[in-house]
């Protein structure tokens, strides 16, 4: 296949995108279900692509948009439901059946080898690559292509020399050059400039005129209104919304994005007035320098959750840094109870009653090649009573572990267990006993429940609730905003390192969350910064 | 899809690491044997030779514990080392460090007879240390690769070492050879009757690997190089101080190289001699000392008398049967090559049509 599909320049029409949807789409996928355990990624979930057709699949974090895509690439196989390309059903096993049907995708996360040369790694995806001199004759067809969808990249420039928006050119070149009529763009934007974004969408609107289709998936809304043909909405799996993007509001799309259902709310006492923690005009880079904090500013009251929302990648992760200690800010100022702590290490910010239970709780929040009994004194096992004159009194930890094993239920055989061994569930268990057990003053969660099954988040949800009641302050970050609504006082948004607003919960409207996450320019009247 | 499916063993029993260790061993050995028949010697004779001549004869086996000596000293000290993912390759250089700081010591430092040993060995820890300190710093502060400088520093402690006894160090009673002038007598170790086993090195080398476990399963610190080594973003978060923590374990690891030095130079030669001398690769050695033990400071006892027996085999395959002296290295080398290979049979078990990896395709979600 794919002789009679000539990569550059086959002119299905020149002229505008088709107004009229034409008979045979590139792509349907149709009844495809998905389940893990404990999860359903995809339900009965079908979509089509025209060609000529930018079609936008929008959804939260979690919705299940990377689970399609992962099957229509080859790398997930459906438990049920068909794809069909042009007209005929196909099997994708692998990520080469795929791209010999003509699908190709750009990734958020590029796969380039980052020493080697454009041409190089676009030689290496190539089934016509030489033996010998891999990259001949392929410096002209990336050049003729480059300078055709206006993709200019340098075929000689090493890909680590590129800046990520040249990178995804160069993955969007190899995909073309594999023969992709179909491309798939996951979040493409999220590694671009405005200007870069500008280009991207000049480029997509070269390959539609010329009958290519594109899968353009995004929880920006903005974006997806500029460039999307149609618009299909998931939520937690589900197809929720069909729209073409002429009918579509922001305001339509962020309700159908984020759902309306509003959860009833178990808390009693109301929050009380006394900051405990303080963040004035916080700025602060991310791992790769870049910044990720922008003035942010907010406090934490005593007997309050306040939630953070954002969409992934907005500050949220450095945010969570910085106020547990392991992020030093640039300026700006962090305090507790009054008191600077904006220079403090994690270790001293511990001991100033900041509890993390960290996003990440196989790397971070436990090791798992040590004992369950080990794990639960992590972080406290410099002090007494676990620690006396530099010797670890094991006798005390296995005490506590006992106490914490039974206090939280943590289902494991025994507390020299490696922690490996335990379930997501009881690693939180194990991670909640260790952090809540010196009654914290700030405790700050980095999406708690991410990935529990529903017996797990339902204990984390009355634990977290519990600290507030004791009178902790709980700064709750999540991507679920049900979750928020549910637990929050108060809700933060975050916008590109800066707090796009914060909102009282019981005011708070789903809609009006999901556009200051998706960082919308029609912002919403009345958020309060 | 096909059948058979390798599946991760997150946690594979203490009997299958002893077993799989003990099989690698012993393919090693099963390997040499053939070499032994290419060489026309009959291997199942040769290893009863090698036998005879280490474990039941008296004076066999003080060469076979003297030569474990710096094999347990180093090898301990890489344990500790290898816990926090610390890939000291340096052993070589830390232990003729020691012999230098030592024989330093014991030339030109005037002290009183009684206090030379001490000295000595107190100067060795900290030659050997010293050794150790710079890759550690270099480490934690600009992330340099560690297994680059270690064992980059092993040439400059060796060329520094064929300096001293060509240049400054060489000795007024000495013509023709490279060594220093030999120690006055109260700087030499005692040795066990008749034989050469140095054994206040020995002893040293046992109380070392007690410590050190105890120093790892029982304190803080041991605690904190545990979690290093496991997962350095735990230890982060848990607040270890990356810097005064990989200095300490790195110089204590590398100052136990050191002591193996001093044993060497004041208890065998008497001086300090060509680098090769010293150290008959015990530094090198030491990591499949070390890697054998599996992360026991204990177990370190038993895998440097292993490792010990093979370089007095060397003796005996030589001027018994015959054989290459190249042979103690190539069976070395066997034994490291087969550690390696071995690592996923623990790491790994084979099954038929596992069910799907939960973790693994949940983490490929949005």
């Amino acid at each position: 296949m794919g002789e009679e599909r000539a990569i550059v320049g086959e002119v299905v029409e020149a002229s505008e995108r088709p107004s009229a949807p034409r008979e045979i789409p590139i792509l349907s996928m149709r009844g495809i279900d998905k389940r893990f355990p404990g999860v359903v990624a995809n339900d009965d979930v079908g979509f089509d692509v025209l060609p000529g057709e930018v079609h936008a699949l929008l959804g939260e974090n979690g919705a299940g948009k990377t689970t399609l895509i992962s099957i229509l690439y080859g790398l997930q196989q459906p438990d049920a439901g068909e794809i069909v390309i042009d007209g005929k059903a196909v099997r994708l096993l692998n990520p080469r059946h795929a791209m010999a049907q003509g699908v190709g995708l750009v990734a958020q996360h590029f796969h380039l080898a980052r020493r080697h040369t454009v041409a190089e790694n676009i030689a290496l995806g190539l089934a016509d690559t030489p033996f010998l001199r891999p990259t001949r004759r392929l410096e002209r067809r990336i050049a003729e292509l480059a300078s055709h969808y206006g993709l200019e990249v340098d075929p000689t420039a090493r890909v680590w020399q590129l800046s990520p928006g040249e990178q995804q050119r160069v993955e969007i070149v190899k995909a073309l050059l594999q023969g992709a009529r179909l491309l798939i763009l996951d979040e493409p934007t999220s590694v671009l400039t405005p200007q870069e974004a500008e280009r991207l969408f000049g480029v997509l609107e070269q390959m539609t005129s010329e009958g290519k289709g594109v899968i353009f998936i995004s929880h920006k809304l903005d974006e997806v209104m500029r460039v999307a043909d149609r618009i299909t909405v998931l939520r937690k799996g589900a197809v929720v919304g069909r729209l073409s993007a002429e009918d579509a509001s922001p305001a339509d799309l962020a309700r159908l994005m984020v759902g309306d259902f509003n959860p009833p709310r178990i808390k009693e006492a109301p929050p009380g007035t006394a900051p405990v923690a303080r963040l004035e005009n916080v700025w602060a880079r991310n791992h790769r320098g870049l910044p990720a904090l922008r003035g942010v500013d907010f406090d934490i009251r005593a007997g309050e959750i306040l939630g953070v929302a954002g969409v992934a990648g907005n500050g949220q992760a450095e945010l969570v840094e910085v106020v547990s200690g392991l992020r030093r800010p640039d300026s700006g100022r962090f305090s507790i109870l009054g008191r600077d702590v904006t220079e403090l290490g994690v270790r001293a910010l511990l001991e100033n009653g900041v509890a993390l239970i960290p996003e990440d709780r196989n790397r971070m929040g436990t090791v798992p090649a040590m004992s369950v009994a080990e794990n639960l004194v992590l972080r406290q096992y410099r002090r007494a009573p676990y620690a006396r004159r530099g010797l670890i009194d094991w006798k005390a930890v296995a005490g506590f572990a006992k106490r914490s094993i039974d206090q939280y239920e943590i289902a494991t055989p025994s507390q020299a267990t490696r922690a490996r061994l335990l379930s997501g569930g009881n690693v939180q268990k194990l991670i909640l006993a260790r952090e809540l057990s010196g009654e914290p003053r700030l405790v700050v969660a980095a999406h708690p429940t991410y990935g529990l099954d529903v017996g797990a988040t339902a204990l984390t949800h009355d634990l977290l609730l519990r600290q507030r009641e004791r009178g902790a302050a709980v700064l709750l970050v999540s991507e679920d905003l049900d979750e928020l609504l549910q637990l929050a006082d108060r809700i933060l948004v975050m916008a590109q390192g800066r707090v796009a607003g914060i909102v009282s919960a019981s005011a708070a409207d789903r809609e009006r969350l999901g556009l200051l996450m998706a960082g919308s320019t029609r912002e919403p009247q009345g958020a309060v910064a | 899809m096909l059948g058979l499916r390798f599946q991760r063993n997150p946690d594979p029993s203490p009997w299958l690491v002893l077993g799989v260790s003990i099989g690698a061993v012993a393919g090693a050995l099963l390997v040499t044997g053939l070499l032994f028949a290419l060489h026309g010697v009959d291997p199942l004779a040769a290893y009863a030779t090698i036998f005879r001549k280490t474990m039941l004869d008296g004076r066999g086996f003080s060469e076979v514990v003297r030569k474990s000596i710096p094999l347990l000293l180093a090898g301990v000290g890489l344990v500790l080392a290898f816990r926090a993912r610390f890939w000291n390759i340096g052993a070589e250089g830390q232990i003729l460090a020691g012999a230098v700081a030592a024989s330093g010591v014991a030339l030109f430092v005037p002290v009183p007879a009684v206090l030379a040993v001490p000295a000595m060995f107190l100067a060795g820890f900290l030659g050997g240390a010293a050794w150790g300190f710079l890759p550690a710093i270099l480490k934690v502060r600009l992330g340099v690769n560690e297994i680059i400088t270690t064992l980059m520093l092993n040439y400059v402690a060796l060329y520094i070492v064929r300096w001293l006894i060509n240049g400054p160090w060489r000795g007024q009673s000495v013509t023709g050879f490279s060594y220093s002038d030999r120690f006055p007598a109260h700087a030499w170790l005692p040795t066990l009757g008749s034989t050469r086993l140095h054994w206040p090195t020995l002893l040293i080398g046992l109380l070392l690997a007690v410590l050190i476990a105890f120093v790892l399963f029982r304190t803080r610190l041991g605690f904190e190089i545990r979690m290093m080594g496991e997962s350095p973003e735990a230890a982060r978060y848990a607040g270890v101080n990356f810097l005064w923590t990989t200095v300490a374990l790195v110089c204590v690891s590398a100052g136990a190289a050191g002591l193996a030095g001093v044993g060497e130079v004041a208890g065998i030669h008497h001086r300090l001699v060509e680098p090769n001398s010293i150290s008959l690769g015990y530094g090198y050695t030491a990591i499949i000392v070390a890697l054998l033990a599996r992360g026991n400071p204990l177990a370190a006892i038993a895998t440097a008398l292993f490792l010990g027996t093979v370089f007095a085999a060397g003796d005996i395959m030589k001027v018994s049967l015959r054989l290459p002296s190249q042979m103690p290295s190539v069976i070395n080398g066997l034994v490291l090559l087969f550690l390696v290979c071995s690592e996923p049979l623990l790491r790994y078990r084979l099954r038929r049509r596992a069910r799907t990896d939960a973790r693994a395709e949940g983490g490929a979600r949005a």
